[in-house]
């Protein structure tokens, strides 16, 4: 029982890191961004390769992860999605979906179809006993990983003067540019933040998951059922959101494996019913 | 009247040069892999081991040169597959069909094969029935049946005798799941568990807890090739299972060639069946492995599907050399029936009843040879036929 919880909050944090971003750019700039698992990727090939190649340590590696998706977000946001911020979101869909594509055959062309070898310094390797209960090195970094991240998250939103300006511009978008807040190069930096964000969470995410091309489409649903459910625009309601979601399909393939495939998903389908703006309704932020 | 005599002898000789170029008309093969998407892997395996044969050969089958026509399917699409087939053959006159990974995409190229009557030679999908749905097609890659069976006999035979299976939720999971229960019990071992994940499984704790808290004496899984396997082995190592004394036992796409340098130390030490190890001690093999990091470098290692290619390469030889270079459907179907060479795997054999491959399983082991992950052959199965089929 504790381990499946343990490993279910572990899991929970995994999708947590890597879905949070996607909250920020979809909730506060109202941008559908299906390409955030792409800058998730690139965020996993930076950190993979730097290991691999140049021996560079994971701490170092992580924010090489942050970095260089968050710099690919920058470009980007200036080349292709500042044009469509006021588009339909139909629109949005298209493009973000065509860099998805893009960015799978440019990953295929640099580095080929397979797998890329990526291996866990040895500190965060293995097991250790607390309490009775086995639990991994690795998943207990995930979930420090998580909170750090939320609290970090919360401050930067709710107590700086950045944040400040972020709420402003998301309310009356209008007014805030009125009073004198840039806001084309407030949404820029946001965005950028959000892209950084999934490239953390994709460098993290490699102790479990494998790093290949195709990763943007594969794990995409796991990141919009994260944000659905919890909310976007939010930093809490995806937190919770994916706290719920990793028990919950942890504890179900554990205890019921014939259906706990499906149990997320019933979950999800029930949690919108129940609360269709998500557990925690944007209105500012949380 | 002079110039008539002149055209005449000119459209004779003309007459002459296109009988000549008829004799040395190409033969057209069209391959049908996937050369896009998450699995492009295949189609890179195919080509290198097609271009290797006919580089060996001077680019020549049974004296006749040789054009092949490639095809994307972008991974399992079986109706594109069916359309490119019917392509290959009404447009492009191709004359024998080969390629296909996926087991959907042969099942559909199947019945362009029966109809048009062109031989069908499949490099890779490895559903059991595939060679029964035309008599047009004849295998030369294996079924998972084929090698999940000898695994379980030698589980039997190393003492072990009771197993927890573990398949990925589809059909060839499925094909394992039957194949190694029924050699399995069938030579009184006992199956104590069942478990059939998701394709798409990010995080395997639950189902590794679950196996840990059952304590099995052993385990044996079969995951497509790719991401699932090491997904699996790294949460395998991380719950300490090979401590908790359980053993894991699987077959070869557990440790496909192609992944085995990504998936990394994990796999150390795990026991696999399969047909082709690209460590195969064989001379011709070693030759093979040489030929290929010649050509192609030491970034690509040659998997089954490259061996694979290689061999169809070299059936379809064989058999147009019995035909005289014909390339009738009939005609070199019957010349690939109980077809037997020399392969870099080892000794294969086309059954001459059921087309489909027959050839030595081998039990391997992962180890780290010079700084490598590769898997080292310890024990094997000689002329292990499809079981599916062998209880019919």
């Amino acid at each position: 029982m504790g381990i499946v919880l343990f490993d279910g909050v572990a899991y929970g944090m995994l999708l947590f890191l890597m879905a949070v971003g996607l909250s920020i750019t979809m909730g506060l700039m109202n941008f559908v961004n299906l390409a955030h698992g792409s800058f998730a990727v690139v965020g996993g090939y930076a950190a993979a390769v730097l290991m691999n190649r140049l021996g560079v340590p994971y701490g170092l590696a992580l924010v090489a992860a942050f970095v260089a998706a968050a710099l690919l977000g920058a470009v980007l946001e200036v080349v292709f999605y500042r044009r469509l911020y006021r588009a339909h979101p139909l629109d949005q869909v298209l493009l973000s979906i065509g860099v998805v594509f893009v960015s799978i055959a440019a990953l295929t062309y640099f580095f080929g179809p397979t797998m890329l070898p990526f291996h866990l310094p040895p500190a965060l390797q293995g097991q250790f006993s607390f309490a009775g209960v086995e639990l991994g090195r690795y998943r207990l970094f995930l979930i420090v990983c998580g909170v750090a991240t939320l609290v970090l998250l919360l401050q930067l939103m709710n107590r700086t003067r950045y944040g400040a300006m972020v709420r402003a511009a998301v309310d009356n978008q209008r007014v805030a540019g009125g009073t004198g807040i840039h806001v084309q190069r407030l949404f820029f930096l946001t965005f950028s933040l959000g892209c950084g964000l999934a490239g953390l969470g994709g460098a993290l995410s490699l102790g479990m998951l494998g790093l290949e091309p195709s990763f943007p489409l594969k794990y995409l649903v796991y990141f919009l059922i994260v944000v659905c459910v919890g909310g976007a625009g939010t930093v809490t309601g995806p937190f919770i959101a994916a706290l719920l979601v990793g028990i919950v399909d942890v504890a179900g393939k554990y205890y019921l494996p014939e259906a706990g495939v499906f149990l997320i998903y019933v979950f999800m389908i029930g949690m919108l019913l129940l609360r269709p703006n998500g557990i925690v309704p944007k209105k500012g932020l949380a | 009247m002079k110039m008539t005599k002149r055209t005449l002898l000119a459209v004779a000789a003309l007459a002459c040069v296109a009988g000549a170029a008829h004799a040395q008309d190409a033969l057209k093969i069209g391959l049908i892999g996937t050369y896009s998407g998450p699995y492009a892997d295949y189609g890179r395996q195919f080509d290198a081991g097609v271009a290797l044969y006919l580089k060996e050969h001077g680019n020549k089958i049974a004296g006749r040169p040789v054009e092949v026509i490639k095809k994307d399917t972008a991974g399992p699409a079986p109706d594109a597959a069916k359309r490119i087939a019917q392509e290959l053959v009404v447009r492009d006159k191709v004359q024998i069909l080969t390629g296909l990974d996926f087991s959907p995409n042969a099942y559909a190229v199947a019945a362009v094969a029966t109809q048009a009557k062109i031989p069908t030679v499949v490099m890779n999908a490895s559903s059991s029935a595939i060679t029964t749905s035309s008599p047009y097609v004849a295998r030369l890659s294996f079924t998972v049946q084929q090698v999940s069976d000898p695994m379980a006999r030698w589980m039997l035979r190393s003492g072990t005798k009771e197993a927890y299976v573990v398949v990925a939720d589809y059909a060839s999971g499925t094909d394992a799941l039957t194949a190694f229960k029924k050699a399995f019990e069938g030579g009184g071992g006992k199956v104590v568990g069942e478990l059939r994940t998701p394709m798409n499984n990010p995080d395997f704790s639950a189902y590794v807890q679950r196996i840990k808290d059952a304590k099995p004496q052993s385990v044996f899984f079969f995951f497509p090739s790719g991401v699932m396997p090491p997904a699996f082995l790294k949460v395998w190592k991380e719950r300490g299972m090979d401590e908790a004394g359980i053993k894991l036992y699987a077959t070869g796409e557990a440790t496909d060639d192609s992944y085995l340098d990504a998936t990394g130390d994990v796999a150390l030490g795990l026991v696999t069946s399969h047909h082709y190890s690209y460590a195969h001690p064989s001379a011709k093999n070693q030759k093979f492995v040489k030929d290929f990091e010649a050509q192609f470098g030491t970034g690509l290692r040659p998997s089954y599907f490259a061996v694979t290619a290689y061999d169809a390469m070299a059936a379809i030889d064989l058999a147009l050399k019995k035909t005289g270079g014909n390339a009738d459907g009939d005609k070199v179907m019957d010349a690939l029936k109980g077809l037997a060479f020399e392969s870099p795997r080892g000794p294969i054999e086309i059954d001459a009843d059921t087309r489909d491959i027959v050839q030595t399983v081998y039990i391997r082991k992962t180890e780290k040879v010079n700084g490598k992950l590769v898997n080292v052959e310890f024990d094997k199965f000689d002329r292990v036929k499809d079981p599916a089929k062998e209880a019919k």
